[in-house]
């Protein structure tokens, strides 16, 4: 998460970044896919990436990323109070990415519930939840572009 | 799209939808009613029809104030490859033996051996309103909708014309209609192309009591409405006792129409022009059953990242404790 950690004694530190920056992008790319885009503007055209206009495999490839990130998002979580917060807290930057990928997990969740046979969510509340998860994921993006451009890393020295 | 709503009331569609929905579940006549708020299903029995398209005219002249007015022209759509789909014309809105956004029910021919003899078979065709809807379910924009009563809707308020709800739909069932909708107000020339049109099974009349138009207006019978479970079980009655085949029963999961025919579905199936606008009969598999399956183990994904974290930290504490009593 930071290249600050000095310890090599916590191997999360160098792999979680890429792990996260990874599944991100994955969620990101294959969330954007929910949108009819990537065929319209000739993304999918692009050798290799026809899976793209494929709403079944993002969606399915989606739901997969959400599993990982699931585990991950805990494992992390658990590392993090386990053994990493001896040396080191989370930043302001930190808890306003937290705070925006918690309102994701949240909405996407619901989103998963609707999704389920026998639930039905009033039309309102599903319209507000899919605007929601894609708004607040916009949101991450801005703040995950600001963040790294003005270099603010998730973990600071205690 | 209605007349007596502004597509630019984004909000206000919204909350009229919302309400739509409150008021779906005002009781239905006796012959319509589920007591336990079950999902409302329809049987159609292949064998009563005779074609006359009483239905399909009932469809359109209850639906007509829901069918889409487009704003001439059209906008300059980029990239080109986006192509406009209009059935606006006095010719497209005439359009009768497929579906389109003017033509929310059609009327299948089939000519078919029955013991020996040629027969030909007639059937309407709509939404099947599914019981777990690929076109719901994957809406970017919740614009198509389930209701608790068992219809599928798309609001025309808040959709965009994408046509995904097309794409992913198995029987490919709504239609699109440029020039309309909320993609005007936002980028006409950079997204969306319209609104998405399709059989609503009215659900204004069923929130005020009244069955669909297409039922009421059947000269023969054709079309029954009720509870799911006892539509089912008056289809398995059917087989049972008069030998009859059952489609939308399984199909995707489950469908809100069933479909009832002295011949198999294969046979019908063969025996019917298939195409854009008209749908098939094959088999098809539930088509949300991989987002069920990985929603549970999203449900377990937690644990197993609780798991291998304390597993991290017993094996960082343990590695710890050894270094200490090296040392020591």
């Amino acid at each position: 998460m930071t290249d600050r950690v000095q310890s090599g004694t916590i191997v999360e530190v160098k792999y979680f970044k890429p792990v996260y920056l990874f599944l991100l992008f994955s969620m990101g790319l294959t969330g954007f896919g929910q949108m009819p885009i990537f065929k319209r503007y000739y993304i999918a055209d692009i050798p290799g990436l026809g899976w793209l206009a494929d709403y079944y495999a993002t969606h399915y490839i989606h739901y997969l990323g959400a599993v990982v990130l699931f585990a991950f998002f805990v494992y992390a979580a658990g590392v993090y109070f386990g053994l990493i917060r001896r040396h080191f807290q989370l930043s302001t930057a930190a808890y306003i990415r937290i705070a925006l990928l918690g309102v994701i997990a949240l909405t996407g969740i619901f989103r998963v519930l609707k999704n389920l046979p026998e639930v039905v969510f009033s039309p309102l509340f599903t319209m507000v939840i899919d605007i929601s998860h894609l708004g607040f994921m916009m949101l991450l993006m801005f703040f995950g572009i600001g963040f790294m451009i003005w270099k603010k890393p998730w973990l600071v020295k205690r | 799209m209605g007349i007596n709503i502004s597509r630019r009331s984004f909000l206000k569609g919204s909350l009229a939808t919302a309400c739509a929905t409150c008021a779906s579940q005002v009781p239905l006549p006796a012959s319509a009613q589920s007591s336990t708020g079950e999902e409302l299903a329809t049987l159609i029995d292949i064998r009563r029809c005779v074609g006359c398209e009483a239905c399909v005219e009932a469809c359109r002249d209850a639906n007509y104030e829901k069918h889409p007015a487009p704003e001439r022209p059209f906008p300059k759509m980029y990239p080109n490859r986006v192509k406009v789909a209009d059935w606006s014309d006095e010719e497209g809105r005439e359009v009768r033996d497929r579906l389109t956004p003017y033509n929310w029910l059609t009327i299948q021919w089939a000519t078919v051996d029955i013991d020996g003899e040629e027969v030909d078979l007639s059937f309407p065709r709509r939404c099947m309103h599914c019981q777990n809807p690929p076109c719901a379910d994957l809406c970017p924009w919740g614009a198509a909708r389930k209701l608790k009563n068992g219809i599928t809707l798309i609001h025309p308020d808040i959709c965009l014309g994408g046509r995904k709800c097309q794409v992913v739909c198995p029987w490919d069932i709504p239609q699109r209609q440029t020039g309309v909708g909320l993609y005007l107000d936002i980028l006409p020339s950079l997204a969306g192309n319209g609104v998405m049109f399709k059989c609503d099974r009215c659900y204004n009349r069923i929130a005020e009591g009244e069955p669909p138009a297409c039922i009421e207006a059947c000269p023969e019978d054709v079309q029954i409405i009720g509870p799911r479970k006892e539509i089912v079980a008056e289809a398995h009655r059917l087989e049972k006792e008069e030998g009859v085949y059952i489609y939308g029963e399984t199909e995707n999961g489950g469908t809100n129409t069933l479909y009832v025919s002295p011949v198999p579905f294969e046979t019908l199936n063969q025996a019917i022009d298939k195409g854009p606008g008209r749908p098939h009969f094959d088999k098809v598999e539930d088509q949300m059953a991989h987002a069920d399956n990985l929603a549970t183990a999203m449900a377990i994904a937690p644990f197993a990242g609780l798991a291998a974290a304390a597993a991290r930290i017993y094996k960082a504490a343990k590695k710890s404790r050894g270094t200490t009593g090296d040392a020591s």
